[in-house]
């Protein structure tokens, strides 16, 4: 970055490099490649990179090494040991013995998969009819979307909760899953990639004949597939890791999504610091791994949404 | 994704139709109008395409959000249907200890986030921002707080600040003495600002990220040969030109810093750390309304304040970047 790149001034901490400013600053500027940096600034950079990265990333190995951590290895020790001595997946059997955390892993991942699929498809079919047919009402269609947007959903808990209880649907995953299962953000971000799709490709297939089902399979789908697998990461991750809601509509243990079921075992076993840093780990690691082979459309979801949002 | 449209596009421009050519079309803002004869076809299907989402925006959203502010003028309760009561909930608003320990909290939440989540992450941007070897490994990594989700992040931070943990361990193998970040009223509040900043880093470094790239680099040559200092040339060249980015994240991260509730829950327990000193008004909310006994009508009286408060909030930034223009 050009603000703290190019010139060596910024060696305030190193004033044996403030003798060649001027001799050089030129150059540099005009290197035709952006320009050369130099190799103090260089090493300035990567310490930075590493300090941050050690507070970024330091906190999930230190739970990864808590938890992995045997019965009569001293976690508390100062100076604090990072590595454990005797690593065993002991802490992991001990979490399935205390609450079923395979089975709320599989709560989550029955939530977060059909938030995915509900997502994709009535955000894609609503963001259709909002950017591509014609009606009438089609304005305020749009405007209920982005009003729906607006709503702080933290301050609707209470009736969304109640309008759950009159459905029946409490404390069961389909009440977890329904207030968030076709966002409006969503709709508005599937509305756009629409809207920006060339009109000339549809027009043609209709005059070919095609109906308004086969243009939106046949063309406009394939050709948002981006966005739509922007829309399914952040579905999966925000069921994933979603607390507040689950929280008030859930009461029944059996039926605990992984971060409810988390929280109630801080709750229950707060003293037992291997056994919630195992649980912590069940439940980071699934999404650490998407990450890790989706990074793309991870960060390219987060352009799209702050624009809207 | 272009290339898709434009390959199937061959097989169907053949057959020019009477509204074929001339035809403003492409991509726009506002919607391009669809020829006369696709419109007339398209009398049922658009209802049937936004319904799905209608009918979940409408009924798991907007109508809780209009009978929150009706619930708010009524003494309801869960299982107990309410009467009208006016402004009785308001009325015990301003007398309720809790609420005013929640809405300073809150308050204070944005106070301290907003500048953090402004400013560090566009340093972090600008660390980053350079390719250099393994850069995308830093950005990735960075990125890693924003994935988990905010039980595991609260639990990480729980046991890092436990009086026996990490932080503490090494603070008094250098020591400097243990500091009990999870007791003290205020040090738990703090902590949990630090959570909520060291979560949202990567999320609007990201955001920062695009729009320096947007910045021509040009204005810092010009402004390096004129002599400005690296510093001279953050406060003179970037900051300008990433402005409105810098209202969008404040915007962003005001409006979800004064909805805080999951940090602190965790951190300080559901009945906000000592005496509820810690209590947020979210937290207030989920704890006033919940329950066999929960008082709606009173709880959504806070939602109300809740919603009048994001909506000042948005409207202040974006007046405080008006402002800037002149």
């Amino acid at each position: 970055m050009p603000t703290t790149a190019k010139d060596p001034s910024v060696s305030r901490t190193d004033p044996a490099e403030s003798a060649p400013r001027t001799r050089t600053r030129r150059r540099r500027v005009t290197d035709e490649n952006g320009r050369r940096m130099p190799v103090w600034e260089l090493l300035l950079r990567y310490a930075l990179l590493l300090v941050v990265l050690a507070l970024m990333i330091g906190p999930f190995l230190w739970q990864l090494s808590t938890s992995l951590k045997g019965p009569h290895e001293n976690i508390f020790s100062s100076p604090p040991s990072f590595l454990p001595s005797d690593p065993t997946l002991h802490n992991y059997e001990r979490v399935a013995d205390t609450i079923p955390v395979w089975d709320y892993a599989l709560n989550s991942l029955k939530v977060a998969a059909a938030n995915v699929f509900t997502n994709c498809v009535g955000a894609a079919l609503a963001g259709y009819a909002l950017a591509r047919l014609r009606y009438r009402g089609r304005k305020a269609a749009t405007l209920v979307f982005i009003l729906a947007m607006l709503v702080p959903v933290e301050g609707i808990i209470i009736a969304q909760f109640t309008t759950m209880r009159d459905l029946g649907l409490n404390n069961t995953l389909m009440g977890v899953l329904l207030p968030g299962c076709v966002s409006a953000l969503n709709v508005l971000l599937m509305r756009n990639a629409f809207l920006n799709l060339p009109y000339e490709v549809e027009e043609a297939a209709f005059v070919d004949g095609a109906n308004v089902w086969q243009r939106f399979f046949r063309i406009a789908l394939p050709a948002v597939k981006g966005t739509l697998a922007v829309v399914a990461i952040f579905a999966f991750m925000g069921a994933w890791d979603d607390f507040l809601w689950p929280l008030i509509v859930l009461s029944d243990p059996d039926k605990f999504t992984l971060t409810i079921g988390l929280n109630y075992l801080h709750g229950t076993f707060a003293n037992d610091e291997r056994l919630v840093a195992a649980g912590t780990v069940i439940a980071v690691l699934p999404l650490i791994v998407l990450f890790a082979c989706l990074q793309r459309y991870f960060f390219r979801g987060v352009g799209e949404g702050a624009v809207k949002g | 994704m272009k290339s898709t449209a434009a390959a199937s596009a061959p097989a169907t421009a053949g057959a020019p139709g009477p509204s074929g050519p001339g035809r403003p079309s492409g991509p726009a803002d506002t919607a391009a109008p669809p020829p006369r004869r696709i419109r007339r076809q398209l009398v049922t299907s658009p209802w049937l395409f936004a319904a799905p989402g209608l009918a979940i925006v409408g009924v798991f959203i907007l109508y809780p959000f209009v009978s929150t502010v009706i619930n708010s003028f009524t003494d309801k309760r869960q299982l107990i249907e309410g009467k009208y009561v006016g402004l009785a909930n308001f009325r015990e608003l301003l007398h309720d200890d809790m609420f005013w320990i929640g809405l300073r909290n809150s308050t204070l939440y944005v106070l301290v986030v907003v500048p953090a989540l402004v400013v560090l992450p566009l340093l972090l941007a600008l660390l980053v921002q350079k390719q250099i070897p393994g850069i995308t490994f830093f950005r990735s990594a960075f990125y890693t707080p924003v994935v988990a989700s905010i039980v595991v992040v609260g639990l990480i931070w729980v046991w890092m600040l436990d009086e026996r943990g990490l932080v503490n361990a090494v603070l008094e193998a250098v020591g400097a003495g243990k500091v009990g970040f999870l007791s003290d009223q205020w040090l738990l509040l703090f902590s949990a600002m630090a959570v909520t900043v060291w979560k949202g880093l990567g999320y609007y470094m990201i955001i920062y990220l695009a729009a320096l790239a947007n910045v021509p680099r040009e204005l810092h040559e010009a402004a390096a040969v004129d002599g400005a200092g690296p510093i001279r040339r953050f406060v003179s060249v970037t900051v300008p030109a990433v402005r409105s980015t810098m209202v969008l994240v404040a915007a962003l991260s005001s409006v979800a810093a004064f909805k805080v509730f999951s940090e602190v829950y965790l951190m300080a327990g559901p009945t906000g750390g000592p005496a509820g000193e810690d209590t947020t008004l979210v937290m207030l909310v989920q704890r006033t309304g919940t329950g066999l006994t929960g008082r709606v009508g009173y709880a959504s009286a806070i939602s109300v304040v809740i919603f009048v408060v994001t909506v000042a909030l948005m409207l202040l930034v974006l007046r405080a970047d008006r402002k800037e223009d002149k």
